[in-house]
């Protein structure tokens, strides 16, 4: 594995443990830093050398890419604060790329906007604020199918097969709900646009282990259905077992990149994200 | 026969001038809750927005009137009112193009919007006043009673009349009419929800591929239509002043903000609290007591809590309790 080697001396990437002052937020990684770009260049979705940060602000992302193929799973894992999160929005076209290109099935997408990419079959579910909060289960399925004007109602029901616990809340505020079952919700908008590739920003969230296991044993049932899966999880361990492909972003650049096996079994990636 | 008294005196001047007041106030209401859900401001052009509806429909009136035309016992204002909606939403769309549309690209805070909005409000206020006058004007026509205090009196027996003008009937039904289409509309049609879905996360509804500038634009029709009904219903009541109207801006206000903002049950339910109060703290309730009370127990004074000159006083009055209170609104609103 390439990367890493800049790292081995520091016990705790977590900014926030160690107190880095705020103004090195910008700084690039050491070198050596870069993702091995494993089949990346031709995957389904590909955010490539991605470089840029919000609005006018410093850079967040340093060169960073992440790819995700069909049937794969796609995990990034990372320190709170690495730019996980803003890597996801980077590929969705919510923040301005100063530097690098978004690909999709071949085509340069870094142009479009985030509804733009919604009709070319990106979902994607946010980190926060995922649901509707104020309307139904169903009705926040329904508006997951808005730009559809065919009938939805199968994958409505396909939909509720996955997470049987929807069905039965269906007329039920989403608001309403345990933190879990927000997550089935908000998947589950995703899935309603029949996406071609979904982006999930940490699924399982405040979720009890039972209810993570089991919203992974979904995840991977979407995932065999051919649908490409690229995810942000704090539950590292986990979701590197189940991962295809394992992206370790710390300071808003790829630090270790490899299949879920390999990262779980490399020792910095161990040591200095996993606890041991 | 003294309670049955009572009880006409009773609902004569308070319950049935204040469900009607209530109605028009609701309706208002409703139109400053969805512009605060959707585009997420306090319109203060909405009073000013009404009084260019009625005065649209007003002309309009006229204009029939003068081609004798009229809609027999209903007021011909009801076949003028299409027409007055439909102005008044060129307008409100020609105002969001050119006003509203180029803060909502700046993203600007919704203090300046509220400030834009009071520019409008005063161009608006120029508008009417330049075009009709600052006079009051009537223009209800047709019956005026569904049940005159005379014929009450003979049909009952009773000593006290109970009228039930047409204005007040015509009210309380075209009301109902628009709540209903409009809930239907929200709850019910692929539109409506998407709306909602945008009032309740911008951000999420853009990722789920709703265009905002198409709710914003549906948005202002039904603004627009919800103000034009609520000012013509209020014309044919009382009658159409433009002072008065932009004096509603404040009960209209505090309907929204007592039910709670961006909350349309909520707006329904503060028109009828503001309106019921706002009228029963100032009636003399006199004749109604006298009724009741044996003749040596009488009252003396007019037992009026607050003159009505004070009536807006109880605008801000209840919305000062409710807020204490509630700071959402009755019904759970956004926190202003
Ligand atoms: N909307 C924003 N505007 C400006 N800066 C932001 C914004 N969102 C995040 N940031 C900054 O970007 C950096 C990376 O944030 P990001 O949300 O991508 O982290 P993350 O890896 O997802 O963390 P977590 O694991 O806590 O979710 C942080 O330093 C944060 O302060
Ligand atoms: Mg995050």
């Amino acid at each position: 594995m390439s990367g890493g080697s800049g790292y081995e001396d520091r016990g705790n990437n977590d900014r926030s443990v160690t107190g880095t002052p705020v103004d090195h937020m910008g700084d690039p990684v050491p070198a050596g830093g870069h993702a091995e770009r494993v089949e990346g260049a031709d995957a389904f979705l590909i955010g490539e050398a991605m470089t840029g940060g919000y609005g006018g602000g410093a850079d967040i992302l340093h060169d960073c890419t992440i790819a995700v193929n069909p049937g794969e799973i796609a995990v990034i894992v990372g320190p709170n604060g690495a730019g996980k999160s803003t890597a996801m929005k980077a590929v969705f076209g919510m923040l301005n790329l100063r530097k690098g290109r978004v690909v999709l099935d071949g085509e340069d997408i870094t142009h479009l906007t985030p509804q733009a990419r919604v009709q070319k079959g990106m979902g994607f579910v946010p980190q926060t604020s995922n649901i509707f909060t104020s309307m139904t289960v169903q009705e926040n399925l329904e508006m997951g199918a808005f730009t559809r004007r065919d009938d939805f109602r199968e994958t409505m029901e396909q939909v509720y097969d996955l997470f049987p616990i929807l069905r039965e809340k269906r007329d039920q505020a989403a608001g309403e709900l345990s933190g879990g079952q927000r997550q089935q919700v908000a998947v589950g908008r995703a899935l309603m646009t029949k996406p071609k590739v979904l982006m999930l920003d940490e699924p399982t969230a405040g979720v009890s282990p039972i209810v993570m296991d089991e919203l992974f044993d979904r995840i991977i049932e979407v995932s065999r259905t051919g649908i490409p899966i690229l995810m942000v999880e704090q539950n590292a361990r986990q979701a590197l077992e189940i991962a295809d492909r394992g992206y370790v972003l710390v300071q808003g650049a790829n630090a270790h990149t490899g299949t879920g096996k390999d990262l779980l079994a490399d020792p910095d990636v161990r040591q200095s994200f996993l606890g041991g | 026969m003294d309670f049955l008294n009572a009880l006409v005196a009773l609902a004569n001047f308070v319950l049935i001038p204040a469900t009607a007041y209530g109605a028009q106030l609701a309706l208002g209401a409703l139109g400053v809750t969805l512009i605060y859900g959707i585009l997420r401001f306090s319109n203060f052009a909405h009073g000013d927005t009404m009084a260019f509806g009625t005065m649209v429909v007003i002309l309009v009136t006229w204009w029939l009137q003068s081609l004798g035309i009229s809609l027999g016992p209903l007021p011909t204002a009801l076949l003028a009112l299409p027409v007055g909606i439909a102005v008044t939403g060129l307008l409100l769309i020609g105002t969001d193009k050119v006003v509203y549309r180029f803060y909502r690209q700046q993203k600007a805070k919704p203090i300046i919007y509220v400030i834009a909005s009071l520019g409008v409000m005063f161009v608006m206020n120029g508008i009417v006043r330049f075009i009709i006058g600052v006079d009051d004007q009537r223009f209800a026509d047709g019956e005026r009673f569904i049940i005159s205090a005379r014929d009450f009196r003979e049909m009952t027996g009773l000593d006290e009349g109970l009228a039930f003008r047409t204005s007040q009937g015509l009210t309380i039904v075209v009301a109902i009419i628009a709540v209903a289409l409009l809930f239907w509309f929200l709850n019910r049609t692929r539109t409506g929800k998407s709306m909602r879905a945008f009032s309740d996360n911008e951000d999420l509804a853009l990722l789920s591929g709703i265009n905002p500038e198409r709710v914003v634009l549906i948005t202002w029709l039904i603004v627009a239509a919800l103000a034009t009904t609520a000012g013509v219903l209020y014309g044919l009541d009382k009658s159409f002043k433009p002072f008065t109207y932009f004096q509603l801006l404040l009960p209209i206000f505090a309907s929204a903000i007592v039910g709670g903002l961006g909350n349309p049950l909520g707006a329904i339910l503060g028109g009828f609290v503001i309106a019921y109060s706002e009228v029963a703290v100032t009636y003399a309730f006199r004749k109604v007591v006298g009724y009741l009370l044996p003749e040596s127990l009488e009252p003396e004074g007019l037992l009026q809590l607050l003159s009505t000159d004070y009536k807006f006083a109880v605008s801000f009055g209840i919305l000062l309790i409710v807020l204490l209170f509630r700071p959402t609104g009755i019904m759970k609103g956004k926190s202003v």
